[in-house]
């Protein structure tokens, strides 16, 4: 319970920042909410020679909605949970951090943070996934922007860089016919999902026109369900599509056992999830 | 109506601990907190296997650190003894082998400390620790209570053949043959009672420090019990005079039972301290006290009831296999037998009872008391099957409760398993308080309804009894409980020239406002002022001895040992103001503060003016010692027996398992009540660790003993916000056995709540043919047991 040794810098820029990570390469971490990272250091899974804490870099911090919701990668959980905008224009991401941690997580763990991290049982990952965000980062090169389905590549994997920083994250307002959720089944110890699905829905007059699913939790990293979504598409979004559809959840996936839920349980949880995910995407979409 | 029920007593009001506040804004002192000069800091080199010998430890590395002091192995620790086993299963041998200040030669479980490293700081300890090279040879291991004692089970210690503790017995199993034999029927279940951390907020730990000139050692300790500690350290383990240590209990960070025990650390901070000259620090990390510190409950169970088709329950017979852990902790012998076995029938008259229970070692942490401690085990157990008994007859479960109940003409009652006599009880009024409360008969029409709508309700009752203030010392030590000393409390009142009052116990407060209800006693007693009585406690030197806070004991004996001397130093009170007053002392009324001759109440002397006159001695009575200060030792003829009825109402959600916990009723009976808001406080956070047992935690071995569950990652302690409001509300039986009339109200929050919770899944699941879930009943197991309809 008592981290090794290690330098830390904090840079109150993004330039700075990208500056310390090219100068310390692999044996830097950045350190953001220090949600993941330090409870890690603290259990010798991980030891880092060189923090970089970010957290004095006011740029990455807040939310600014502007046709796009862009949120700063340093945004906590309890801002975007209180945000009167956001509340309007997306309120599926208040609903979701909401159930993160407890309240003293809510307010230091941070967005970004968790999708750097990519723990494959965050709830974040799921819902940038449903919701088709785009995650922007800064380097040495210059800034460049990841859509969500391409961002997660493996248990804690992303595609970022060693020498980015992430430092935004873009999702775009719902309007009228479009409705999103998040169910979660928490982890009794520690809240992260055991499995957790965020829904997407669009719907064309009676009909599912558009539809996307996050699933977070069950595997190695969060994933869309393309069969699923495939077989929403065009249907009206009854409980007998749902039922129907949702079947197709976790097939092909490669799911997690442990001693809170067996690799069994979990699938049948997936298909449970993800039929509650989209009854409730359905329901917000019909208004 | 006389003087004394018209004043406002305080006994009985509500009042808001006086512990707390200094605790909640940061002004205790925790062990942690304490610094002293030239202190140097513990780390500890553990073991990662299970069960492994230890072939060779280098400790080069380790000591060429820079800033370490000193490193040491078990070996050069042989001049000290193993800890006691203070409290071993009675009647019978006990195959006792206990844990050394560092182990020697073997390990026996995931986290056995086999070196020390000394350092100028923790850190540096901790690091150095990394630096102590240890050969290991790695040894089968076995985790499992049943499987520890069969043959080819790998073998912990050469003096416990087939890893067996010990073997005991109550109850009559020729009666318990009798009962099946001529029973219409019967019922059999496997019962698992799960093991559990206590996971007090603060870990364990202590300070030693050795004074050269006075060969005095002083330990801080994070300890419920320093006066046994004392004893314990000294005349058994270092055996030196118990005058030459001083344990002192700083604020106390809960405890549960946890802290109850000798732990090594306060052996070997103790041993390093006088070899070192130097003051030394050792405090667990919360993954250390996960591994080492005790565990509790982890019993495997057969067993089976039987009785008469209208109801009537005739005979239990219970086997159990106790889990002890890889060595025996201080009264891990006394936990599965005097206070499981012996109240194992509960509530009811059951004719033929017979209990055996098997304590074996295996590698794993060790098991000693946890909140409730063997109590929880029996009600658990009687209640699960009494319920399974009804469901199997077709009855109402609250019906076979009532036709089995002991009542209260059956007072004082022996239950025929070796206890002394049940002290009172009143079980059907308090069932149909709750009954009353939960709506039962409106919900049994309710849950029918949902049925048929796809939602499953259910509701669960438990009526426990349980077993406080054990006692009497000649009982519990000598006639065959096991027990290896006493069990009775002392406290001193002394009063001061200004009327100050100083309360001085062996009990200590870590949760269970001791100073708050003590103080409340000698301000009605003695009619003064709740502010001007101060209750001091936690220190050896500073206390009477007590056996510490546990067990439920602390107001039914500790507070009793108060009274006793308030008693004494009422008499002396009314003696010296006969004195004062030039009256007969027969004649004197001591009331609210004042003593006056009766009738003459215009004319009295104030406490004050009284305590002021003991101190000062200017004009004393013939022959009486100056002084207001009275010692009272109070040894209890009998235990206490608390009971109750708890109910619980739940939805499961049969697409996921989902346990929803809906209402929580709960009605216990603990005598009479001081402090009617430390009681609810005490209930409350009794019922979540026994809805958390329920529900949520258990500690998990894989085959190897590597603990799966090592961290609060994974070891789910609830929440508030995972708990229902809870609905309360007592009835009140007085004891006879103390001039309190008091029972205790600290484990039967625990002891009545888990298998309310798995009575009412089981109830809600019964459309499904599920007849009973182990705990905890995760979302996966309910699940699973739908999907094998």
């Amino acid at each position: 319970m008592i981290p090794s040794a290690f330098e830390y810098h904090a840079p109150t820029s993004v330039a700075e920042a990208i500056s310390l990570l090219g100068q310390h390469g692999d044996e830097a971490k950045i350190l953001a909410g220090g949600h993941s990272l330090l409870p890690a250091m603290k259990l010798g899974l991980a030891a880092p020679g060189v923090l970089i804490d970010i957290t004095k870099i006011a740029e990455l911090r807040g939310v600014v909605i502007n046709g796009n919701v862009n949120i700063g990668s340093l945004t906590t959980w309890a801002a975007i949970a209180q945000h009167e905008g956001l509340r309007r224009v997306l309120p599926v991401l208040g609903e979701a951090v909401s159930q993160i941690g407890d309240l003293q997580v809510r307010n230091r763990g941070t967005l970004g943070g968790a999708l750097a991290h990519a723990d494959p049982a965050a709830d974040a990952p799921a819902l940038t996934l449903a919701l088709d965000a785009a995650i922007r980062v800064h380097g040495p090169k210059g800034e460049r922007t990841i859509a969500a389905v391409d961002f997660f590549t493996d248990m804690l994997s992303t595609a970022l860089e060693p020498d980015e920083l992430l430092t935004a994250i873009i999702f775009r307002p719902l309007g009228a016919g479009e409705g999103a959720a998040y169910v979660k089944f928490p982890h009794p110890a520690t809240r992260y999902a055991i499995v957790g699905v965020a829904a997407y829905i669009k719907l064309n007059g009676t009909h599912v026109s558009a539809c996307r699913i996050g699933v977070t939790g069950a595997g190695a990293k969060a994933e869309r369900q393309n069969d699923v979504e495939q077989a929403m598409l065009g249907g009206d979004g009854g409980d007998e599509a749902l039922a129907t559809a949702s079947l197709r959840a976790g097939e092909g996936m490669d799911i997690l056992g442990d001693i809170h839920a067996s690799e069994d349980y979990r699938r049948a949880m997936v298909k449970v999830y993800t039929k509650r995910a989209l009854a409730a995407a359905v329901a917000r979409a019909r208004g | 109506m006389t003087a004394t029920e018209v004043k406002e007593r305080i006994v009985g009001r509500a009042l808001k601990r006086r512990e707390d506040p200094k605790l909640i804004q940061g002004q205790g002192q925790y062990l942690d907190d304490i610094k002293l000069q030239g202190m140097l800091h513990i780390a500890l080199v553990r073991s990662p296997h299970a069960h492994a010998n230890i072939k060779q430890i280098d400790i080069s590395r380790a000591l060429a650190h820079p800033g370490v002091v000193a490193v040491f192995t078990g070996a050069e620790m042989l001049d000290i003894n193993p800890l006691p086993a203070a409290w071993q299963a009675g009647g019978v041998k006990n195959n006792a082998v206990t844990p050394r200040a560092l182990a020697v030669g073997k390990v026996t479980m995931v986290g056995d400390p086999v070196a020390l490293v000394v350092a100028e700081d923790r850190y540096i300890a901790r690091d150095a620790a990394l630096l102590v090279e240890v050969d290991w040879e790695p040894l089968p291991a076995v985790v499992d209570a049943k499987q520890a004692a069969q043959p080819g089970a790998p073998q912990l210690h050469e003096a416990a053949p087939n890893n067996i503790v010990f073997e005991w017995e109550a109850g009559s199993q020729t009666d318990a043959d009798a009962a099946f034999a001529s029973a219409e029927v019967q019922v059999s279940e496997p019962i698992i009672n799960q093991r559990l951390i206590p996971t007090p907020l603060e870990t364990r730990g202590a300070i030693a420090r050795y004074d050269n000139a006075t060969s005095e050692f002083t330990v801080w300790m994070t300890s419920q019990a320093p006066h046994v500690m004392r004893l314990l350290l000294t005349a058994f383990v270092f055996g030196i005079p118990e005058t030459k240590l001083r344990c002192i209990s700083p604020n106390v960070g809960g405890g549960f039972g946890q802290k109850i025990f000798c732990y090594n650390d306060m052996a070997f901070t103790m041993w390093v301290a006088r070899k070192l000259g130097r003051p030394v620090k050792f405090v667990e990390d919360r993954a250390e006290n996960y591994q080492y510190s005790t565990h509790g409950r982890d019993h495997i169970t057969d067993a089976a009831i039987c009785g008469t088709k209208d109801g009537k329950i005739t005979g239990l017979r219970v086997k159990t296999y106790a889990n002890i852990g890889g060595y025996f902790s201080t009264i891990a012998g006394g936990i599965p037998t005097t206070l499981y076995g012996r109240i194992l029938n509960g509530v009811y008259k059951i004719p033929g009872v017979y209990v055996h229970v098997t304590g074996t070692y295996t590698n794993t942490a060790m098991v000693d008391a946890y909140r409730g401690a063997g109590r929880p085990e029996a009600s658990y157990l009687i209640e699960r099957m009494v319920d399974r008994f009804a469901a199997e007859l077709g009855l109402d479960p609250v019906e076979v409760r009532r036709k089995n109940f002991i009542q209260p003409t059956d007072f004082p009652y022996q239950n025929g398993l070796g206890l002394l006599p049940y002290d009172s009880g009143n079980y059907e009024p308090a069932l149909d308080k709750a009954l009353a409360m939960a709506g039962y008969t409106e919900f049994r029409k309710a849950q029918a309804e949902a049925r048929t709508q796809g939602r499953y309700l259910g509701i669960g009752v438990s009526s426990y009894v349980e077993i406080c203030g054990v006692a009497p010392s000649a009982w519990v030590g000598l006639n065959g409980q096991g027990w290896g000393a006493g069990l009775w409390e002392s406290a001193n009142v002394r009063v001061h020239l200004t009327g100050k009052i100083v309360v001085t116990t062996g009990s200590l407060p870590h949760g269970q406002g001791i100073e708050t209800t003590f103080a409340q006693l000698v301000a009605d007693e003695l009619g003064v002022a709740y502010e001007d009585v101060e209750v001091q406690w936690g220190d050896t030197q500073g206390t009477p001895f007590g056996y510490g806070t546990y067990g439920s004991r602390s107001l039914s004996v500790g507070g009793v040992a108060v009274k006793k001397s308030l008693d004494k130093l009422k008499a002396k009170v009314k003696k010296l103001a006969a004195h004062m007053l030039e009256a007969n002392e027969v004649d004197i009324v001591f009331d609210d503060g004042k003593a006056f001759v009766q009738g003459s109440a215009d004319k009295a002397k104030t406490f004050a003016e009284i305590a002021a006159q003991a101190a000062l001695a200017y004009s004393l009575p013939e022959g009486m010692e100056p002084g207001l200060d009275e010692t009272s030792y109070y040894d209890p003829p009998n235990c206490t027996f608390p009971f109750g009825t708890h109910i619980a109402i739940v939805e499961v959600d049969t697409e996921t398992g989902h346990v929803a916990l809906k209402r929580y009723i709960a009605v216990d009976d603990c005598g009479n009540r001081i402090n009617p808001l430390i009681i609810e406080g005490q209930i409350h956070g009794g019922i979540v660790q026994g809805v958390a047992q329920a529900l949520y935690e258990g500690a998990v071995y894989n085959e190897d003993g590597q603990l799966l569950t090592g961290t609060l990652m994974d070891y789910a302690v609830p929440t508030a916000a995972m708990v229902p409001h809870f609905e309360l509300d007592h009835t009140v039986t007085p004891s006879p056995v103390n001039a309190l009339g008091v029972k205790g109200a600290g484990e039967a929050g625990t002891i009545g709540s888990a298998q309310a919770v798995i009575n009412a899944v089981v109830d809600a699941l019964t459309p499904f043919g599920v007849k009973h879930i182990q705990m905890p009943v995760t979302p996966e197991r309910v699940w699973k047991a739908i999907q094998q309809k």
